[in-house]
């Protein structure tokens, strides 16, 4: 079983790296994708990577470590990332925080146990003039109160 | 949407930027970008004419024109409209500069916040493609550019140029040393110029308006005009093309902000103006900005505010050199000493010390930076801040 998965996941990456190529500024589009596939960059997958791109997977696990959007542990299948900067801050956003938290039951930093939301903050994402914002994967929300996150969070599940 | 009615970012009567330029020869475009005194809309402010004059002179063969849309400065999002409603003149500009210098690929570094914005960018290039406007021998004079979008990864310190490029390359996103400067050694070791959103769409319009038309508008120094981003306590938050030169007091009139009592200016790493600062204009000459304003009202605790901004450096400091690195924890540190009210006068003059010792040493702009709002609001609201502990 384990096997099978990791040669999808070593097949994935030859197709990535056909597309992008082995040059060393190919590496970020592909993890990028598998992050965006997988939901994280497995230790598999980094040392496949660096395989193929001939570096060290050093190279690459100090990457994934670097970008807050990529992640060597799994996350939740929907982000969802709530802006803390100081303008959605003060439109509002400790009340949505803590309105998240209740309906989902797990506080920031944390995933739910079905695996469905993981909760992160994230800094200014130039929503300003719309807060509070919040992005759920890459998609944008703005004008956020407790009642409409709530709304949102639910066409999710 | 641009609020306010514009004169510089204006489709009306708008030549076809493009083809204007490339019936130019490449040394009249810099001639033209020069005269017009343009400086770069990210926040340096440094000559775009110069930056593109040194890649030019340069005899490398492959150059590279990098577009640096990583707009991550706390309450900016001009950026962000710009590519929303001209994303052909962004690209149009990246064509052009490219023109100039001699170059024939450009990047698009998008912050990974904005990657919703990435299927309609890549359709404006699809279309530029097929309109000829791009790609192979462009509008038929024989000229071959092409465009690649690269997303973000959700790091501020990479709207820094030379960790744009580390970044560009596939490393984590540390600044390098300058010099060498990115004209001289950027992508791949090779001559690259790296210019703001709002620098390749003004650098385009001055193309058809001309460079002279350009320099009647601004101060002495500050030629054109800027897109400011306004957020905070106002009625009417939003992106404004305001002429440099303008005050802080007209800025919050046009925004409609009542009660303001501070306007940090530069966004997060800028500098926090105090009401009897409010005539003090927006211009490289005096406050400087890439476009961030943020209004605080009567209501609001400025040390929550420069706990905010404090936190942000923390995480988003890349680690690599140590005055960023710990003198960032360092100050934040003291802000919460100041929350419990146990900080003494003689530890924040230190604080302030090491807050300049930071300007001085630090790699990059985010260390050199990062200590202006705490030296900034720790001055101008001192009183106010230690009498509510």
């Amino acid at each position: 079983m384990i096997d099978t998965k990791q040669n999808a996941m070593t097949e994935e990456i030859e197709m990535l790296v056909g597309k992008y190529g082995r040059t060393r500024d190919a590496l970020m589009p592909i993890i990028q994708n598998i992050q965006v596939n997988h939901g994280m960059v497995t230790d598999f997958a980094q040392q496949e990577v660096a395989r193929m791109l001939d570096v060290h997977p050093v190279e690459v696990y100090g990457v994934v470590t670097f970008y807050s959007f990529l992640s060597e542990t799994p996350k939740g299948r929907y982000i969802v990332r709530l802006c803390k900067t100081i303008s959605c801050d003060m439109a509002g956003k400790e009340a949505v925080a803590r309105a998240v938290e209740r309906e989902l039951g797990v506080k920031f930093g944390e995933t739910t146990r079905d695996n469905k939301f993981s909760l992160e903050y994230i800094n200014c994402m130039g929503m300003c003039d719309q807060g509070p914002s919040m992005l759920v994967n890459d998609l944008v929300f703005t004008k956020l109160t407790p009642h409409t996150v709530v709304d949102i969070l639910n066409r999710f599940k | 949407m641009i609020k306010n009615k514009s004169i510089l970012f204006n489709r009306e009567n708008l030549g076809d930027c493009l083809a204007i330029a490339l019936n130019k020869n490449p040394q009249d475009i810099l001639m033209e970008i020069r005269e017009s005194n343009l400086k770069g809309r990210g926040g340096a402010g440094f000559p775009t004419g110069t930056k593109w004059m040194l890649a030019a002179a340069s005899l490398a063969n492959k150059k590279y024109v990098v577009c640096n849309a990583d707009e991550g400065e706390p309450g900016t999002f001009k950026d962000r409209v710009l590519l929303s409603d001209f994303p052909d003149l962004v690209f149009e500009g990246m064509v052009i500069s490219g023109y100039a210098i001699g170059a024939q690929k450009g990047f698009m570094y998008l912050r990974g916040e904005y990657s919703y914005l990435l299927k309609q960018l890549n359709d404006q290039l699809e279309k530029m493609l097929k309109e000829k406007r791009l790609g192979k021998n462009i509008l038929g004079k024989g000229y071959d550019f092409e465009i690649e979008i690269r997303l973000g990864a959700g790091a501020y310190v990479c709207g820094e140029e030379t960790a744009l490029i580390e970044s560009l390359e596939g490393h984590r996103g540390e600044a390098r040393n300058r010099p060498p400067y990115p004209v001289n050694t950027g992508f791949m070791g090779n001559p690259t110029i790296v210019n703001n959103v709002e620098t390749f769409v003004t650098a385009a319009i001055i193309m058809s308006r001309g460079g002279e038309w350009f320099t009647k508008l601004g101060t002495g120094k500050s030629k054109g005009h800027k897109l400011v981003s306004v957020s905070g306590d106002c009625e009417e938050p939003g992106v404004y093309e305001v002429p440099f030169g303008i005050s802080i007091n007209e800025l919050l009139k046009m925004v409609k902000a009542k009660n303001a009592k501070a306007v940090q200016v530069g966004g997060a790493s800028g500098y926090c103006a105090c009401e009897g600062e409010f005539e003090r204009q927006i211009s490289f000459e005096d406050l400087s900005t890439g476009g961030s304003i943020m209004i605080f009202n009567q209501s609001r605790d400025m040390l929550h505010v420069l706990r905010n901004f404090m936190e942000f450096f923390v995480e988003e400091s890349c680690g690599q050199c140590t005055p960023c690195r710990i003198g960032n924890k360092k100050l934040l540190e003291g802000v919460e000493k100041i929350e419990q009210g146990d900080c003494s006068l003689s530890y924040l003059r230190e604080l302030i010390e090491l807050g300049k010792t930071m300007k001085i040493a630090s790699k990059c702009g985010l260390g050199q930076s990062s200590p202006t709002p705490f030296i900034s609001i720790m001055t101008n609201f001192e009183q106010e801040i230690f009498s509510q502990r």
